[in-house]
């Protein structure tokens, strides 16, 4: 290799310079080589079961029922798709998530871009901000459920009766709206992370510029449109984009806060509910393989935006 | 490493040598408005964490005090829920959820660390390809696959087991450690790493004293994202594991079944819980920033 090396033309080197040659002339599977492992593994834990589940689908498997066993076509999926349950959790799912993704994402905007400015105690403003984002979801769930919404001794009622008296209004938060109920302890946790990858991408901005037109009379609102907005658009697809992937997959809040009850029942939480109460294996897959198409259908085009967001860089 | 570093070089240098004239301009707006502005921001930031500080208040407060309404902010301070959190046998699920994310977190690292290096030093070709795929499995709703997870570990005495867990977590998040490492990786100097190949430099030494310290930043960063999405997980825990290998957050979740007054004890409860992730997570904000955005904003 190094003789080689020593042979090449120097022309050559300056037409080519990176990645360099001496590094490409190694073998294809030196460079697959520590790939390999984490492809492997990656492909054992998330594919297999996948096929798995796949194959499940296609039988009625109850594990009340054993003896039952069997393969069955596409009953699964006729059920899943005639179950109103189902379709109500399909529902749930989709408005849950742009509810969420949307509103942290508009706060998220607003808050960093408040923050984005010199003031006193900026840093203590920017650590309150993002502690709920280090509420463990549970916990954060319990703490919504019992601490705040709870209409005897949680704290909304609490400060109405401490506001209004004896006579104010004693309303019962999750019962009431338990859908607005899982979104707002949600936005609440989520607001934050918006924030912090949307205040990065401000500070990332350059400031000259912002300066150069600030000085050429450009108001705050004409700046912000046409310089901070465009600047910021590959941030905020990026939490946005990040946001429904975790947002999507929520059971923590779901699971805690109604129990699936209510129809507030997102498709994680009744494809838990369906495989682990009722034991439905064939009817929890068949939910499971629709959902991992429509994640497929809208992660492509997700992923395209993601592509664009990285591509500069590489 | 060095596009980052000189960036935000000329963005700090561009801030400070632009402070008279940023002062300037802004004294040409009404001062009021700035005042309201930062006024705003305080109240916002209140707010958010007036829930956590309510919390943290409350655990302090006996059952009694905790459950009354109007709620008794000055009411005397006790230690009554964390006495009852700790009597109810808290540190075996600590001390797995300890285990499950310190493990799978270093497995994970010791996963990724390589393959980001073979897309991006020595790309392998449709590098792009790979690694979207690798995030394509984090968009795989975790759900999907859960029922082949479960008959599996039952049929294999997996159930109730750690090291399932910790199997399930490194694969849950190897995709974002990746994504991130890569983009750390990305900036490293071909330049040395030609002049180590030339040498005859082995790859681990390679990776030891030439990759290693440009990458460090983005390993912490990988490392305190995957601790905390391992510390939080639910789901899998709650279905893969029982009395052994509960975690926190399932322990949690028993939590409230008991009758009676509880406030005081789950506020303690969630807190304590909760610790680890604000104690990482507030000493190292710039690292949640990196680890979050998947190395896209540093």
């Amino acid at each position: 290799m190094s003789s080689s090396t020593a042979t090449r033309p120097p022309t050559e080197q300056v037409r080519n310079p990176e990645p360099s040659k001496a590094l490409r002339r190694s073998g294809d599977w030196a460079r697959r080589a520590p790939l390999l492992p984490a492809l492997i593994f990656v492909i054992v834990m998330t594919q297999l079961p996948f096929v798995a589940t796949l194959v499940i689908s296609f039988m009625n498997w109850n594990a009340y029922y054993p003896d039952e066993r069997g393969f069955t076509g596409f009953d699964n999926f006729a059920r899943v798709f005639t179950d109103t349950n189902t379709r109500q959790a399909v529902f749930v799912t989709i408005l849950l998530t742009v509810s969420v993704v949307l509103v942290s994402l508009v706060l998220g905007l607003g808050i960093a871009l408040l923050l984005d400015r010199k003031f006193r105690g900026q840093g203590i403003v920017r650590t309150m901000m993002i502690t709920p984002f280090l509420i463990v979801p549970v916990a954060a769930a319990l703490l919504w459920k019992h601490a705040l919404y709870n209409p005897e001794y949680g704290l909304f009622n609490g400060l109405l009766k401490t506001v209004f008296g004896d006579n104010a209004p004693q309303p019962d938060w999750i019962t009431n709206n338990p859908l607005i109920a899982i979104i707002a302890a949600l936005v609440w946790q989520w607001t934050p992370f918006m924030m912090l990858i949307l205040l990065a991408g401000l500070q990332s901005r350059p400031l000259d510029v912002v300066e150069a037109a600030r000085i050429d009379g450009a108001g705050a609102w004409q700046i912000f449109r046409s310089m901070t907005l465009p600047h910021l658009r590959q941030y905020i697809e990026l939490s946005g984009l990040l946001g429904a992937i975790y947002v999507v997959q929520n059971f923590d809040h779901v699971f805690t806060i109604t129990s699936g009850g209510l129809g507030t029942a997102n498709l994680p939480y009744f494809i838990y509910q369906t495989f682990y109460t009722a034991q439905d294996y064939g009817r929890a897959s068949a939910a499971g393989v629709v959902v991992v198409i429509g994640t497929i259908l809208i992660a492509t085009a997700a992923l395209r935006t993601a592509f664009s967001l990285f591509k500069e860089e590489s | 490493m060095s596009t980052t570093t000189s960036s935000t070089g000329t963005s700090d240098a561009g801030t400070s040598s632009g402070t008279p004239r940023h002062t300037e301009v802004r004294h040409a707006k009404p001062p009021r408005s700035g005042i309201l502005l930062s006024g705003a921001a305080w109240v916002i930031g209140f707010l958010f964490a007036l829930p956590v500080l309510w919390m943290i208040l409350t655990s302090f407060h006996n059952e009694n005090d905790a459950a009354k309404n109007p709620p008794d902010v000055f009411a005397p301070l006790s230690l009554d829920g964390y006495r009852s959190f700790f009597d109810a046998g808290p540190w075996p699920p600590l001390l797995n959820s300890l285990t499950a994310s310190i493990l799978s977190t270093a497995l994970v690292l010791l996963l990724a660390f390589p393959a980001a290096y073979a897309l991006s030093i020595r790309p392998v070709k449709k590098w792009t390809d790979v690694l979207f795929f690798f995030l394509s499995t984090k968009m795989l709703p975790i759900v999907a696959g859960i029922l082949p997870l479960y008959l599996f570990a039952q049929k294999v005495g997996l159930l109730d087991n750690i090291w399932w867990l910790i199997l399930l977590y490194t694969s849950m998040n190897l995709p974002i450690a990746i994504w991130m490492l890569r983009s750390f990786l990305a900036e490293v100097p071909v330049e040395m790493l030609e002049a180590a190949s030339v040498d005859g430099a082995s790859l681990t030494r390679t990776l030891k004293d030439i990759v290693a310290p440009v990458v460090m930043p983005g390993i912490a960063s990988a490392a305190l994202i995957c601790f905390i999405f391992s510390w939080n997980e639910l789901l899998l825990a709650r279905v893969l594991t029982s009395t052994v290998a509960g975690t926190a957050p399932v322990f949690l979740t028993g939590f409230v079944t008991s009758q009676g007054l509880f406030l005081a004890k789950v506020c303690a409860a969630s807190f304590v819980v909760s610790l680890p992730v604000l104690a990482a997570g507030f000493a190292a904000q710039d690292k949640l920033v990196q680890g979050l955005s998947m190395g896209a904003v540093k």
